[in-house]
């Protein structure tokens, strides 16, 4: 049986991969992102070639010159892709992590803006993934802006968001016409589901495809050596996901 | 450098100061936190470097603090920080949002000795609006660039557990370098350490380049796990089992009580 979050890494590996957009020869994951994280393990047990760095991880933390240097990093140019979430995130691919209602989040507050202002502005692309997929996380206009999804032309902006992983499904972002567009469902979604849990308003083919399911090779290193690489950074999703196995070795 | 007790040391931080804290993946000084409540510090006004979590919800809980600078407030695994999204909601808490380089650029700037640095990106954030004290100019080297500036931020107090510290007051960090950035831009840094080391930790070619020097910090405690429930460097993990029941515990008052009563002030 393939787990949700399995089929989810499976999508943001292909994305990574994906032969159209800028490379990705450096990619760093920020803080609670284990999905990105294991996608990007994902590509390089796949035998890619890709530098990755944890800002999270306990032993071997890439980061020599304080967690500074991974924005320092992004700043000139040497981060490839990122990936950012929201507790909203619009048509116009804005994020808010700041919260619902007048500032700084008086109806509901978010965790707060982390690197976002910086980082997607900084990188030349970015994956948004946020596994809820509802009307009240996907909004026509994000009650707060912690980061924009697009910028005018005079400011200085190496890349917008590629796609957005959902629960439900892909949807890939054209920075040119600013709004998404359905690239594929997640197996048992339909695309009037996804229409109606979908607060902006974005484009779709009449016929959407079906999100590919990861290859028996795949899950096998999912299983494997993703979810030994995962365990001592993420124990509390590799224990959800892959079983209480994972959790050994943590608290050494 | 003074050495000092744990309790000591609590005594030395002042109601009201601006105190930075490094998070929990960065040697947070848990057990002065813990100190802190028990003395009954109040109107702190914390700067998370550059985000928040344990330390800074307990003390925020516990009445101990008045406004808080950060990038975000985060348990991590465990969810949102509740006494700080309990305070916010309350109105008991001003809460001043950053984004995380911002919060370093503030420091280095301190650490300079310079008013302000530039930063990229953030034009077009909402934070914009909100910080007042930050400013976009347009770059007076390739006119039509507009770019941000950051003002200098040195915070009165800087506080975080170490490794060790030798008697001559350096301190061991690791690879933990914001922490130097911290000591370099506060005017007071006080430090928990595991233990103290005999000889001078400079002299040591490999210890060195994770040591901070002596000249930034004015007083070290001794406070073995001093970063527990949080990891420390390759000592110690961090304590899984004990974060998830306070973020537990920290969902209502009577939880928030009880995790001080039995963790904190037992």
């Amino acid at each position: 049986m393939i787990r949700a979050e399995e089929r989810l890494i499976g999508a943001v590996a292909r994305l990574i991969l994906d032969p159209a957009a800028p490379p990705a020869r450096h990619i760093a994951v920020g803080a609670a992102s284990p999905i990105p994280a294991a996608a990007c393990f994902l590509v390089q047990a796949l035998g890619h070639d890709v530098r990755l760095s944890l800002l999270h991880q306990h032993a071997g933390n890439p980061f020599t010159e304080g967690t500074r240097e991974l924005f320092d990093l992004a700043g000139q140019g040497r981060i490839d892709l990122f990936f950012l979430g929201g507790g909203q995130i619009d048509g116009q691919a804005n994020l808010n992590l700041i919260g619902t209602g007048d500032w700084p989040g008086r109806s509901v507050r978010f965790p707060g803006s982390f690197g976002s202002a910086f980082m997607y502005l900084m990188v030349p692309r970015t994956i948004l993934f946020r596994e809820e997929h509802s009307s009240r996380v996907l909004v026509p206009r994000v009650d707060q802006i912690s980061a924009p999804g697009l910028s005018p032309p005079n400011v200085f902006r190496r890349g917008t968001a590629q796609a957005l992983v959902t629960g439900r499904c892909v949807f890939r972002f054209d920075a040119a016409a600013g709004r998404f567009a359905l690239a594929s469902l997640h197996p048992g979604e339909t695309a009037a589901g996804v229409r109606a849990a979908t607060g902006f308003g974005y484009d779709a083919p009449a016929a959407p495809e079906t999100t590919a399911d990861p290859t028996s090779e795949q899950l096998a290193l999912l299983r494997g050596p993703v979810r030994a690489r995962m365990a001592p950074t993420y124990p509390a999703f590799c224990a959800r996901v892959w079983g209480e196995a994972a959790r050994s070795g943590t608290d050494g | 450098m003074a050495m000092l007790t744990l309790a000591e040391l609590a005594a030395r931080i002042p109601d009201n100061a601006l105190v930075a804290v490094p998070p929990d993946n960065s040697l947070t000084p848990a057990a002065l936190a813990r100190a802190l409540v028990r003395r009954g510090v109040r109107g702190l006004r914390l700067l998370g470097v550059p985000v928040s979590g344990y330390v800074c919800d307990l003390l925020i809980g516990a009445g101990c603090v008045a406004s808080l600078q950060t990038s975000a407030a985060s348990l991590g695994e465990n969810g949102l920080a509740p006494r700080f999204a309990q305070a916010l909601a309350a109105g008991t808490l001003e809460v001043i949002d950053a984004t995380c380089p911002a919060i370093h650029t503030m420091l280095q700037a301190a650490e300079k000795g310079v008013p302000f640095m530039p930063l990229r990106g953030v034009l077009g954030s909402d934070l914009l609006a909100h910080r007042p004290d930050w400013r976009v100019i347009d770059n007076p080297f390739a006119p039509g660039d507009p770019i941000l500036l950051v003002p200098a931020l040195a915070p009165e107090i800087g506080m975080f557990h170490a490794l060790c510290a030798d008697e001559h007051g350096n301190v061991h960090v690791g690879r933990r370098r914001e922490l130097a950035t911290i000591a370099h831009a506060a005017r007071r840094t006080f430090v928990t350490v595991e233990r103290i080391v005999p000889g001078n930790l400079l002299e040591d070619e490999r210890m060195a380049a994770g040591t901070i020097s002596g000249v930034y910090i004015e007083a070290v405690a001794v406070a073995p796990r001093g970063a527990w429930p949080s990891a420390l460097l390759d000592e110690y993990g961090a304590d899984a089992a004990h974060l998830a029941e306070y973020a537990k515990l920290a969902r209502s008052d009577t939880g928030f009580a009880e995790y001080l009563a039995r963790f904190v002030c037992a």
